[in-house]
């Protein structure tokens, strides 16, 4: 299949079964949200060493927040519920409540919760209060300027995370170019985010490694420097550089949505061929086929 | 649709209504409706006797006609809705722990005395001792919310441990009295004395208040929480101008007579 001179391999993305909350932060200003929310998702790229996946996901406006201020919408994503509360008890506390202005309110309805302010509220030291309003429970901690409120609990559902695209293309510049552009595209679907710096990955990955205990190493068969050598090379004649995009999501059409996104960006873009990587069916719970989704 | 109440005798003397609620009526006939007991006076009648009755197995019950002198309407509820055209009497509510109440006219003393879960609004007035506990009671309301967009008399609030009380015109005297926890937002003047007693929770007016002395200043600041409920407070049809929103209020803590944790917070001009 091709779109346009870019060829799409008849392949599929394999992703995994993740669970998702979403973060709102609300600050007097964009800025002082946005800077928490920058600080909330460093280094949570890959849960392979981060422990969580997380991205800021859009801009929310001050009349659609629920105090009323510039807000901003973070996912983060763990692969055990269980491990949910810890990694936002973690950066909520060390990354929004050390952030001037800031509050943070769970943005996901949801039948599941796991405890939050519930226990951040500890750092209030007996200072702390709960305010409730409706099925809508808050602590409100003492800081230095004057008060840090939190939402009790927050919601988490099942999501899907790991769907990916591979961008491969002519010379390091235009695959960059290509794949940044695809990025751009998808990060515009609600409820997706793409964890990576910009959401373009050239490390890309694979499972296991020649050294004991390394559970990943570089994927050699699409290193460009390795195709003179590499057993099962992936790199084509002519293509100088791949870029992978990882995609996360609540729910498998918002990822398909973005990666058909995706694809006829980077197609529009230059990019050489396209295909996703997978590790052969058998160990992720979802398969993003490419030439279905173009199909629709 | 709807159970429709029209009160076809109306009465000088009290009539006592417990049964009107939607748990009790939902399951029985027209009939069996028009055969609830109520109490007139110190005599046991029959609701048919006051009210004609239409309408079977809904969960929101509409009520018309004065009902100034009927008190208990919707005790004891919890699910579904009772919508009162006109004015209600006493106990409105009393021990609701769910549904909710929506009073089109004004309100009696006693606005949801044990009150636990539930949304009771006031478009009009309401008297004293709105979501207060009974005499001899040492807690008041446990939970739910009551909305009175006009004003209310003294003690509103009275022990509350939980729950929201807001108040769009001004409230009296004791407002908040041995408050245990909670919140009650006043948004117009409120009375003297505000909060006496309190040990937890909190008590808000958009005017200046005369602080007891047993209240300490502690600053002036943005309450963020209060944007939460003051945008809550717009959802339910409260007309709140953006400077109280974005304001900074006055923080005074009290009762330093009691334990001290509660808060008077008074928007600062």
């Amino acid at each position: 299949m091709k779109i346009n001179k870019t060829e799409i391999v008849d392949t599929f993305a394999e992703a995994f079964k993740m669970w998702g909350s979403r973060v709102i932060i609300t600050a007097d200003t964009l800025g002082w949200a946005r800077a928490a929310a920058q600080s909330m998702t460093g280094f949570a790229t890959s849960v392979i060493r981060c422990k969580c996946e997380a991205a800021v996901e859009c801009e929310i406006a001050r009349e659609d927040t629920p105090d009323g201020r510039p807000g901003i919408s973070v996912l983060l994503f763990t692969m055990a519920k269980d491990n949910m509360s810890a990694r936002l008890v973690d950066r909520i506390g060390q990354c929004v409540m050390t952030c001037p202005t800031t509050a943070c309110y769970n943005g996901l309805s949801s039948e599941e919760t796991v405890p939050v302010g519930g226990r951040l509220r500890y750092f209030g030291d007996g200072y702390q209060i709960s305010k409730k309003v409706g099925d809508r429970k808050l602590w409100r901690i003492p800081v230095m300027e004057g008060e840090f409120v939190v939402d009790d609990s927050f919601g988490v559902q099942p999501a899907v995370g790991g769907g990916n695209l591979l961008i491969y293309g002519t010379n390091r510049s235009t695959t960059l170019r290509a794949s940044l552009a695809a990025a751009d595209a998808m990060k515009e679907i609600s409820g997706v985010f793409l964890p990576f710096p910009q959401g373009v990955v050239r490390s890309g990955s694979k499972v296991g490694s020649k050294y004991k205990g390394l559970i990943a190493s570089t994927n050699d068969e699409y290193c460009p420097t390795l195709r003179g050598f590499a057993p099962k090379t992936q790199i084509p004649d002519g293509i100088e550089a791949v870029y992978e995009i990882v995609i996360d999501g609540l729910d498998e059409d918002s990822v398909a949505e973005a990666m058909r996104r995706g694809m006829h960006t980077a197609a529009e873009k230059g990019a050489a061929i396209i295909s996703a990587g997978n590790y052969g069916g058998d160990l992720g719970k979802y398969h993003f086929h490419l030439n279905q989704i173009l199909k629709g | 649709m709807s159970i429709k109440l029209t009160l076809h005798t109306p009465t000088d003397v009290p009539l006592e209504a417990h049964c009107i609620n939607p748990n009790t009526v939902k399951a029985l006939s027209q009939s069996g409706v028009e055969h609830l007991e109520v109490i007139h006076g110190n005599q046991t009648a029959r609701l048919g006797d006051f009210f004609t009755v239409k309408g079977k197995g809904h969960e929101t019950i509409h009520i018309e006609g004065d009902t100034s002198n009927v008190k208990y309407l919707g005790a004891g509820m919890t699910q579904g809705e009772i919508i009162i055209d006109g004015n209600v009497g006493m106990h409105l509510g009393c021990g609701m722990s769910g549904g909710k109440i929506i009073v089109k006219g004004n309100a009696d003393d006693w606005v949801g005395p044990e009150m636990s879960g539930g949304q009771i609004t006031i478009k009009g007035n309401a008297g004293h001792m709105v979501g207060s506990a009974y005499r001899g009671q040492s807690t008041g309301i446990l939970g739910g919310e009551i909305y009175v967009h006009g004003n209310v008399k003294n003690e509103a609030g009275n022990s509350m441990r939980r729950g929201l009380i807001a108040i769009g015109g001004s409230a009296g005297d004791f407002t908040g009295v041995n408050l245990l926890a909670g919140s009650v937002i006043v948004c117009g003047e409120i009375g003297a004395r505000a909060g006496a007693g309190m040990k937890r929770g909190t008590i808000v007016s958009f005017c200046d208040a005369e602080m007891l002395p047993t209240f300490e200043y502690a600053c002036t600041y943005h309450p963020v929480f209060l944007r939460f409920y003051l945008k809550h407070l717009q959802d339910h049809g409260f007309d709140i101008d953006d400077r109280y929103i974005n304001g900074r209020y006055d923080r005074w803590s009290g009762d330093s007579i009691e334990l001290n944790r509660g808060e008077v917070l008074i928007f600062n001009r």
